[in-house]
């Protein structure tokens, strides 16, 4: 016995029993992540922001992340979280579009159904104890309908006027609540949102000052270039941030 | 017993180009009872008779509620019928439960015809003997579709099929064209006069056909009988019945009339009727 033990111990370990342990590869907590998006509702459509930033750990290691895509014809998508389980989820969709697209019957896939599908493989993968590490936002424009949604890594959703994933759930949100209404033209809407994002540059560590504002409407979906928000930095708060807070360095 | 010996396996070709097992599948259609269908822009109505088997039973069910935006309506073997549409009860909850919204009506249909395919070529399966009138209503509209079981599927403005329903197949044709803007209550009555059709002499009473509509705000619903009684009545079909309507079965009762007693859906043979039915010669895999 002594001896088994002595030659399995000099051999690849094979056997599923004793490897068990080694081959359930999941996500226990994410490596590369993104943080905040912003979306809203406004007179015609959509409007979703994110920043270009992913963060191994703390680090910023990576400044050109697209974080928003569009789903289809009629969705936008937009992911905080971890990056590679976005990038997978996103496989699972184009799969999803392309097998809805060769129907080639005039039918096709909406923001709710986009929604509601993301809805099931999160839920679906944090009951194998294998979520995806995101939280996701689902916009679009169907038939006239305006949809807007948010998904988390465990399956919790909902719709709203306006949401928020990580961080901008509680810098952008008040914000929102105070300053949305439904008619909202496209030029306030951007600006909101950079009001927005900008509140998030100065009080988020882990966003980073490029950003890209994606709009869809019934029309279809347009996703800007990646551009920089005008900060000031010249407050006193801003000089010596530890003044008056004993004991941080 | 045997017409042929290319006729005893599914999979075997007959040197004509046919698949006879296929053929005799169709032929089952043709056995049972008659189910109707007709559609506008907005509604389609499905009708059927019901024949009981013997004076002591009750009749089976023909007209099947899928999803609140679908329905079926069968003529052959029932029970195929049913396994059938247990299927496309399950399709549509499992669509909905993914995407939150109804399944397309003509995805369905494809799905249902490749199932039925799958039968016409494996050694140790049949065919269905059923065929299905789908009628549904999704984003692109109302729509009607013939499911036979050689895994053929065709969208139809108004359809018949079953025992004797070249009459209403006849009457469906005269009329079709105005059906695209057709009332609910219309298409019900055009519904009726079209069963009507099917029967040979016998008097249309609400005990012994089946009705269901659905439509934009209107789920899939098989009308109750006093419904049916009550439009049978308004509509007058029983008080004019040497009326103009029943002008087109008149012609159509001859050929109908060859195919004596094929009413039942567990369809006592009468390999005559069909034959009058449709000049079987031509390759019935068009059906």
């Amino acid at each position: 016995m002594e001896k088994m033990t002595l030659q399995d111990s000099n051999q690849p370990n094979n056997s599923p029993l004793l490897n068990s342990e080694a081959d359930s590869q999941r996500t226990l907590y994410p490596y590369v992540t993104g943080t905040s998006v912003i979306a809203l509702k406004y007179k015609d459509g959509i409007l979703m922001a994110a920043d270009m930033g992913g963060s191994y750990g703390s680090t910023l290691r990576y400044k050109c992340v697209e974080r928003i895509k569009p789903i289809g014809k009629h969705s936008l998508l937009g992911a905080s979280g971890e990056l590679s389980d976005f990038q997978e989820l996103l496989r699972y969709l184009d799969e999803l579009i392309l097998y809805d697209n060769m129907w080639d019957d005039g039918n096709s896939l909406g923001p709710k159904e986009v929604h509601n599908y993301l809805t099931r493989v999160m839920y679906n993968r944090r009951n194998k104890f294998n979520p995806l590490w995101n939280s996701l936002v689902l916009g679009g424009v169907k038939n006239g309908h305006k949809y807007l949604g948010m998904v988390s890594m465990i399956g919790v959703n909902f719709e709203d006027n306006h949401v928020a994933t990580g961080f901008g759930n509680h810098l952008a949100r008040p914000i929102l609540r105070d300053e949305w209404h439904e008619n909202l033209s496209f030029e306030d809407g951007v600006k909101l949102l950079e009001k927005c994002m900008r509140v998030l540059l100065y009080r988020d560590r882990s966003a980073v000052n490029k950003l890209q504002i994606a709009k869809i409407t019934e029309e279809g979906f347009t996703i800007s270039q990646p551009y920089s928000l005008k900060t000031f930095w010249g407050f006193s708060a801003f000089q010596n941030p530890t003044v008056g807070a004993e004991g941080s360095w | 017993m045997f017409r042929n010996q290319y006729d005893t396996e599914v999979t075997t070709w007959s040197p004509a180009g046919r698949l006879f097992q296929v053929e005799y599948a169709m032929e089952a259609v043709k056995q049972g009872s008659a189910a109707i269908g007709l559609r506008s822009k907005t509604h389609v109505v499905l009708a059927c008779v019901n024949k009981a088997n013997s004076e002591l039973s009750s009749h089976q069910k023909k007209i099947f509620k899928v999803d609140d935006h679908i329905g079926v309506a069968i003529a052959g073997l029932t029970a195929d019928g049913r396994v059938l549409s247990r299927y496309m009860r399950s399709e549509c909850i499992n669509y909905n439960y993914t995407y939150e919204s109804p399944l397309p009506v003509g995805r369905l249909v494809v799905q249902l015809a490749d199932k039925a395919q799958v039968c016409t070529q494996r050694s140790w399966k049949r065919p269905y003997g059923v065929g299905l009138l789908v009628a549904g209503l999704d984003e692109s509209g109302a729509h009607l579709y013939y499911n036979c079981p050689s895994g053929n599927y065709f969208e139809y403005q108004a359809f018949a099929i079953g025992s004797r329903s070249q009459a209403a197949k006849t009457y469906l044709e005269r009329r079709f064209e105005n059906f695209k803007d057709s009332s609910r209550d219309d298409l019900v009555k055009d519904a009726l006069i079209a069963t009507r059709e099917t029967l040979q002499g016998e008097k249309l009473r609400s005990s012994i056909c089946t009705i269901a509509v659905v439509g934009a705000g209107e789920p899939f619903h098989i009308l109750d009988q006093e419904t049916v009684q009550q439009l049978i009545d308004a509509f007058e079909i029983v008080v004019d019945d040497e009326g103009p309507a029943s002008e087109p079965g008149a012609a159509a009762d001859e050929g109908a009339a060859a195919e004596e007693g094929a009413g039942t859906d567990t369809g006592a043979g009468t390999d005559t009727g069909a034959g009058a039915d449709q000049g079987s010669g031509a390759a019935p895999m068009e059906i």
